[in-house]
């Protein structure tokens, strides 16, 4: 372990940069996106010289670590405040600096005639510093209070045009979902600290081999809750596709490239547990090959270009919680496919984004159509991200996603094959449905209205999606060329150097198999949407119904959790209005009506008190006359 | 004369007395007539302590008298003051407190 001081920088700069941009309020509008893009640039150079300070040293020496204050100190409870720069989380900083960058300077562009940009740059700062932290903390507490920060991030901006009812209802949406997971999260660090003492990653990952399995298995649970929480994961997903209404530059940073991840980083780094639970492992595979499938199948009906690229990313996450649920070997490939899918996702909705920046904000593509023409450089560079995200030699995706399956089929027996064939048919879908995003957005004929000027979005925007393009094409290459990122990782996540499983196919004929149903789902897409209705068809096959509507999950989580919740609120209502409200109401009445005739006896005149008062003396004389008698 | 008629007679008066001030409206009368019940229980009192034969009851009959005095002092002196603010000796117009 390394000693560093100047880690807290990379949180505080972004962090001070939106309580400035937030408190100054309307005086910093002219300057508050260059200040924020410059700290978010500034946090990134602080990034890449820990990267390669890092790098520098050797073995324990890489992790760097920092102790800010002491948090909490309660008996046995002590919490401090500490960071932790290890071989995982450089990867994350870069990541989340880097495309957090490039997207502050597309949204200098992007939102340039928003009255409100300032505040925008400012809830991006204030999420760059929460993502920070949250993969920079040292124990579950610090995590959980990235964790926490990043959806109050998400939540302000998906509900940033909050004037729309629709978009505010989709940020609580988003906010609720999340809060789910959030319980999961809380619990598993409860549960930690009642077996370990401690909610340290280093001392629960001392503790893990000694605990009993039963604590563990309940822990990764809890954890894959949380995660299914943050990263839109089955069965709490739905909110992902409503996030979509945030501005396009945070669908691309937070719901694409960085927090969706969240899930992914938290189940990486809490390795230790699910490496000694293969109960929760296996519910891991089981939520990402769902969730992979699940978001493939909404993908090929969603008509809206960003609910198509956020139902990929639901599949493409599922892909990352496959590996990490695949023992020692998955953690890298589910990072090395996170940072590639880093690149191509979010250079993917940034194009969206500069798509509808040139079509007058219009989202469905349907109304697209021959947009090739008119838009050179984001038709090329969201080309470059759609080869990469298919999975096409050589670009990113293809190292990355090609590993998962391959993986996944060594997973050995049943297992093994249903998982393989889970992620190679997810390939098969996510090559038709990117296919189709692609031809009904940038080829085909136009479809668009008279009023509708398509036009190339000026450099700002396109400079960040032509660098994350490039990315796109080349990461892939780079992280997987002679194992450099299981080299890389294996410290933090696979430090006894457990190999994969017994090879179910050659790694060749599995890249083969993985091609060869991509070049069907593409062959597919290509003849079916030749011709485009500018209207959605209506009378569709059951599939594509059900798809359309998200597979009925919202229907779902309506009927299962929202009425029934609804009725017990009313039904609680109800019984407090009769029954406890009853009983103080009905009390205070007979006290009222009592009191009422009481009062008669008080007339105001003196002779009747007296007389009462001659009764009472001739009823005490009688009744002791009575007694003595 | 068999003594007990005293008492026939101080329960007589003390009867009146009272009546008086329950049916009376005049605060002039009912205050008469509380006069009536304390010197009916003077009566009491000395008709007592000749048949006890001391002198207890006659000394408690003094001390009636004196707080009799002050008694008519300071009820007087509320009476006549309610009368100049009100112009009215009746007993049932104060009744501020019901109001």
């Amino acid at each position: 372990m390394t000693t560093s001081t100047h880690l807290v920088y990379l949180i505080a700069l972004p962090l001070v940069s939106a309580a400035i941009l937030l408190l100054l309020g309307r005086i910093a509008d002219k300057w508050g996106h260059i200040l924020a893009t410059l700290v978010s640039a500034s946090a990134f150079a602080i990034g890449v010289s820990e990267f390669f300070a890092m790098k520098s040293r050797h073995g324990d020496a890489r992790a760097a670590t920092q102790t800010i204050f002491s948090w909490i100190s309660v008996g046995s409870f002590k919490v401090d405040a500490a960071l932790l720069l290890d071989q995982l989380s450089i990867s994350f900083v870069l990541l989340i600096t880097g495309v957090g960058t490039l997207i502050h300077i597309y949204s200098i562009a992007y939102m340039s005639h928003d009255r409100d940009r300032r505040r925008f740059f400012a809830y991006l700062n204030l999420f760059i510093a929460a993502m920070l932290l949250l993969v920079l903390g040292n124990s579950y507490l610090n995590l959980y209070v990235g964790w926490e920060g990043v959806g109050l991030a998400s939540y302000l901006l998906i509900g940033f045009w909050n004037q729309k009812p629709a978009y505010a209802t989709a940020a609580k949406k988003a906010f609720v979902a999340n809060r789910v997971g959030d319980v999961g999260l809380s619990l598993a660090i409860m549960i930690a600290f009642a077996q370990f003492g401690t909610v340290t990653f280093a001392g629960v990952k001392a503790g893990a081999p000694h605990a009993s399995s039963a604590a563990l298995t309940a822990i990764g649970a809890m954890l894959l809750l949380a995660a299914a929480g943050k990263s839109a994961q089955f069965p709490l997903q739905s909110w992902l596709g409503d996030a979509m209404a945030g501005p396009t530059p945070v669908s691309a940073l937070i719901h694409a490239a960085t927090m969706v991840t969240a899930g992914v980083y938290l189940i990486t780094r809490s390795n230790f547990i699910f490496d000694a639970s293969s109960t929760a492992r296996l519910l891991v595979v089981i939520v990402g090959a769902i969730t992979l499938l699940f978001g493939a199948i909404v993908g090929t009906a969603k008509d809206d270009i960003k609910k198509a690229l956020a139902a990929s990313t639901m599949s493409q996450i599922g892909y990352m919680i496959l590996a990490t649920g695949l023992g020692p070997v998955g953690y890298a490939f589910a990072i090395m496919h996170l940072l590639t899918h880093g690149f191509f996702k979010a250079g993917m909705f940034l194009g969206a984004g500069s798509v509808m920046h040139g079509m007058d904000d219009e989202v469905n593509m349907r109304k697209y159509g021959g947009l090739a023409k008119f838009m050179p450089i984001t038709t090329i560079t969201f080309g470059l991200g759609y080869l990469a995200i298919i999975g096409v030699p050589p670009f990113a995706g293809f190292y990355s996603k090609d590993k998962i399956i391959e993986t996944a089929f060594n997973a050995g027996g049943t297992k093994g094959i249903l998982l393989g064939g889970a992620a190679l048919l997810g390939a098969a879908i996510t090559a038709f449905y990117m296919t189709r995003v692609v031809v009904l957005t940038f080829a085909g004929s136009k479809r668009w209205d008279e009023k509708a000027h398509p036009h190339e979005s000026p450099v700002l925007m396109w400079l960040p999606m032509a660098i994350l393009a490039i990315g796109s094409v080349a990461s892939g290459f780079l992280l997987a060329s002679g194992s450099a990122m299981v080299n890389w990782l294996a410290p933090v996540v696979n430090a006894s150097g457990v190999e994969g499983g017994k090879e179910l196919m050659k790694p060749i004929v599995v890249s083969l198999l993985a091609l060869g149903v991509v070049v069907v789902g593409v062959a597919f897409a290509v003849i079916k949407y030749r011709t485009v209705p500018s209207v959605a068809p209506e009378d569709v096959s059951i599939f594509t119904k059900a798809a359309r509507k998200d597979l009925y999950q919202d229907s779902l989580n309506e009927a299962l959790l929202m009425r029934p919740g609804q009725k017990l609120t009313s039904g609680l209502v109800y019984t407090d209005d009769t029954l406890v409200d009853g009983a103080v109401r009905s009390v205070g009445f007979t006290l009222a009506t009592v009191s009422g005739w009481v009062r008669k006896l008080q007339n105001g005149y003196v002779r009747t008190y007296a007389l009462v008062m001659l009764i009472g003396l001739l009823a005490l004389i009688a009744t002791i006359w009575m007694v003595t008698l | 004369m068999d003594i007990s008629n005293y008492l026939f007679l101080s329960a007589i008066l003390f009867t009146i007395g009272a009546v008086g001030v329950v049916v009376r409206r005049n605060a002039i009368v009912v205050f008469m007539c509380i006069e009536l019940m304390l010197n009916a229980t003077n009566l009491a009192f000395v008709t007592f302590a000749r048949i006890n034969g001391n002198l207890d009851g006659q000394v408690a009959s003094f001390f009636t008298m004196v707080v009799a005095a002050c008694e008519v002092v300071v009820g007087l002196a509320i009476i006549v003051t309610m009368f100049r603010s009100r112009r009215s000796a009746s007993v049932d117009d104060a009744s501020l407190l019901k109001r």
